[in-house]
């Protein structure tokens, strides 16, 4: 039993029209870990997501979550999960406390234990004394940490979050990342989008990054990142020629290439010595390169090195 | 503290069907303080009737010529006006949680459409009762003088509260079918059209023939000619009847509408 995949997902695909949003994807997720599905805007995340929620059917293909199947036994997964969207579920006009205490009569338990559990879990996410306030007078960070709570009131086996952080300060983030982090802990499943790859890398224990509804890579973090380095050298080379022999040399090390700008970019891992090791192999003679940069890889460096194109415009906002 | 997150399966109490009663309610607790709580529209509720009740009563009632004192023939009217207004902003209210985030929350916690809408409707009763009372309150103090016996006034209650229900089960409908709660509000304008055509503030026989057919027959006139005459303990004829089969056969197509609506509008 325990050793079934919390989610297992087998050929899931799904058309909006014309437009395919999922192709033939498959994935697994073994219980008590987080799994992260990783892509820009469009790639598919939220109709996966809706899909294993049982909100939307996939037009082909099989999915099982927490051991049922989410067309057949519906009402068997949805006692089991709890979904976290990008849009605050949550009433502005009720409290904290309310809101909650609200959760908990619809997954059946009395009055009191209602109440009970949302005094818990206020505390748990230091809402204690917003309890009683409206939560319009909240915060975007407090919102998503109530959010969260509520999502939590009937102890999911299995939590779908998606895109938890987009749109949160740094200080926020690092609080939800926190508690994500101690949900696993307690044995939960989690099932998170995101776009940023630093979320992905920080939370999840394998990920699979999606762009246009296929699965492009599927690792543990430390094996995607084999592939995919998490900082970036960027070099500004002093001439065409330069550029063009320097260009030849490195070969499909590169990750990023902007001939108008006479830019390069390949990965690191940020340490001094292997950029120092790579100007070294770059420009022995010190002339070659003008001016040197290392950043974090983005979304984009990532998409780039495993689908050799950019990541594609908007899509899925018109049905998100 | 340290079983929070334990994976416990939530296995409802109370299996089965009981469940949507229990979330029914559930979620007419929370409708009736999403209401109480939006202030401008819960004023907008209040005072509308009041205020239409006096410039008709007021400013109109001078020149209109009914038979009785026009504030005995007006009341009944405008309290079915804003009976009608009130449970046309059901459609507001039912629009603004299908775009907002919290529909796809309680569909993956399986509360089902039913309970959802019928949360609405529930709270739309109650703000209805509250500004029914009112204009009842201010019409007694300009002068409207019921003679009615209590088994009449319960009557009135009956007839007035199945009309309130199937109403809002039908502005609940609109609800869904609207893009935006701000499109959901145009519901309110066809529902505060409706009465003016109708016997609720001038007497049929008075408006041109060629829309006496339409509002001699037209749901709203056996409502207040039932509510006009068991109030004021006048014959009803078969009004009664009429006014509880049409709201019978406006609240069951609006339910079986609704259901078919709230599944499309949630795939």
């Amino acid at each position: 039993m325990d050793d079934d995949p919390a989610i297992e997902a087998t050929g899931l695909t799904k058309s909006y029209g014309a437009l395919r949003v999922l192709d033939a994807v498959d994935l697994a997720v073994a219980r008590g870990t987080v799994f992260s599905l990783l892509g820009p805007n469009g790639a598919g995340k939220t109709t996966m997501v809706r899909i294993l929620a049982t909100l939307a059917r996939a037009d082909a293909g099989t999915a099982r979550v927490a051991g049922f199947d989410v067309a057949a036994q519906r009402r068997e997964v949805r006692r089991r999960i709890s979904l976290t969207g990008q849009y605050a579920a949550v009433d502005e006009v009720q409290t904290g406390a309310e809101n909650l205490r609200m959760m908990g009569r619809l997954f059946g338990q009395s009055a009191r234990a209602a109440g009970a559990r949302a005094t818990e879990l206020l505390e748990r996410f230091e809402l204690t004394d917003a309890g009683a306030r409206r939560v319009a007078t909240y915060s975007g960070g407090m919102r998503r940490r109530l959010d969260l709570a509520a999502s939590l009131v009937g102890r999911p086996e299995v939590i779908f979050l998606d895109e938890p952080t987009t749109g949160l300060d740094p200080r926020s983030r690092q609080a939800m990342w926190d508690e994500i982090t101690r949900l696993v802990g307690g044995g939960t499943t989690v099932f998170l989008t995101t776009q940023y790859l630093e979320e992905a890398d920080r939370l999840a224990d394998r990920i699979a990054v999606i762009d246009d509804g296929r699965v492009v890579a599927e690792g543990t973090p430390a094996q995607l990142k084999r592939r995919v380095s998490d900082q970036r050298l960027d070099l500004v080379l002093t001439d065409d020629e330069t550029f063009r022999d320097v260009a030849r040399s490195l070969g499909n090390r590169i990750v990023v290439r902007d001939p108008a700008a006479l830019r390069l970019g390949v990965a690191t891992d940020g340490s001094a010595a292997h950029v120092r090791a790579l100007l070294d192999e770059i420009d022995p003679r010190s002339v070659a390169v003008r001016r040197f940069a290392v950043h974090d890889a983005t979304l984009d460096d990532v998409f780039l090195a495993l689908t050799g194109h950019a990541t594609s415009p908007d899509k899925e906002s018109a049905h998100a | 503290m340290s079983d929070l997150a334990l994976p416990t399966p939530n296995i409802a109490a109370t299996p089965g069907r009981p469940a949507a009663l229990a979330d029914a309610r559930t979620m007419a607790a929370r409708c009736v303080r999403l209401s109480s709580r939006n202030l401008d529209a819960l004023i907008t509720s209040l005072m509308l009737p009041v205020v239409l009740m006096l410039v008709f009563v007021e400013l109109f009632g001078g020149a209109i010529e009914t038979g009785t004192a026009y504030v005995t023939y007006v009341v009944p009217g405008v309290i079915l006006l804003c009976a009608g207004f009130g449970s046309a902003t059901t459609a507001v209210t039912v629009s603004a949680d299908m775009t907002g985030g919290i529909i796809d929350r309680l569909r993956s916690m399986d509360v089902g459409g039913p309970a959802v809408l019928a949360g609405h409707v529930a709270a739309s009763v109650a703000r209805n009762a509250v500004s029914t009372v009112l204009v009842f309150g201010v019409a007694v103090l300009i002068g409207f003088r019921p003679h009615a016996a209590p088994l009449d006034v319960l009557a009135a209650v009956a007839v007035l509260l199945a009309f309130v229900v199937a109403l809002s089960w039908l502005a609940a409908a609109f609800g869904l079918v609207a893009r935006t709660p701000e499109a959901a509000n145009g519901f309110q304008f066809l529902i505060l059209f409706l009465p003016y055509a109708s016997s609720a503030f001038v007497p049929i026989d008075t408006m041109p023939s060629w829309i006496q057919g339409f509002a001699a027959h037209q749901p709203i006139t056996p409502v207040i000619e039932t509510l006009r005459g068991l109030l004021l303990g006048t014959p009803v004829a078969n009004a009664p009847w009429t006014a509880l089969a049409w709201c019978a056969g406006i609240l069951a197509v609006s339910i079986a509408l609704s259901g078919v609506l709230f599944r499309r509008r949630t795939r």
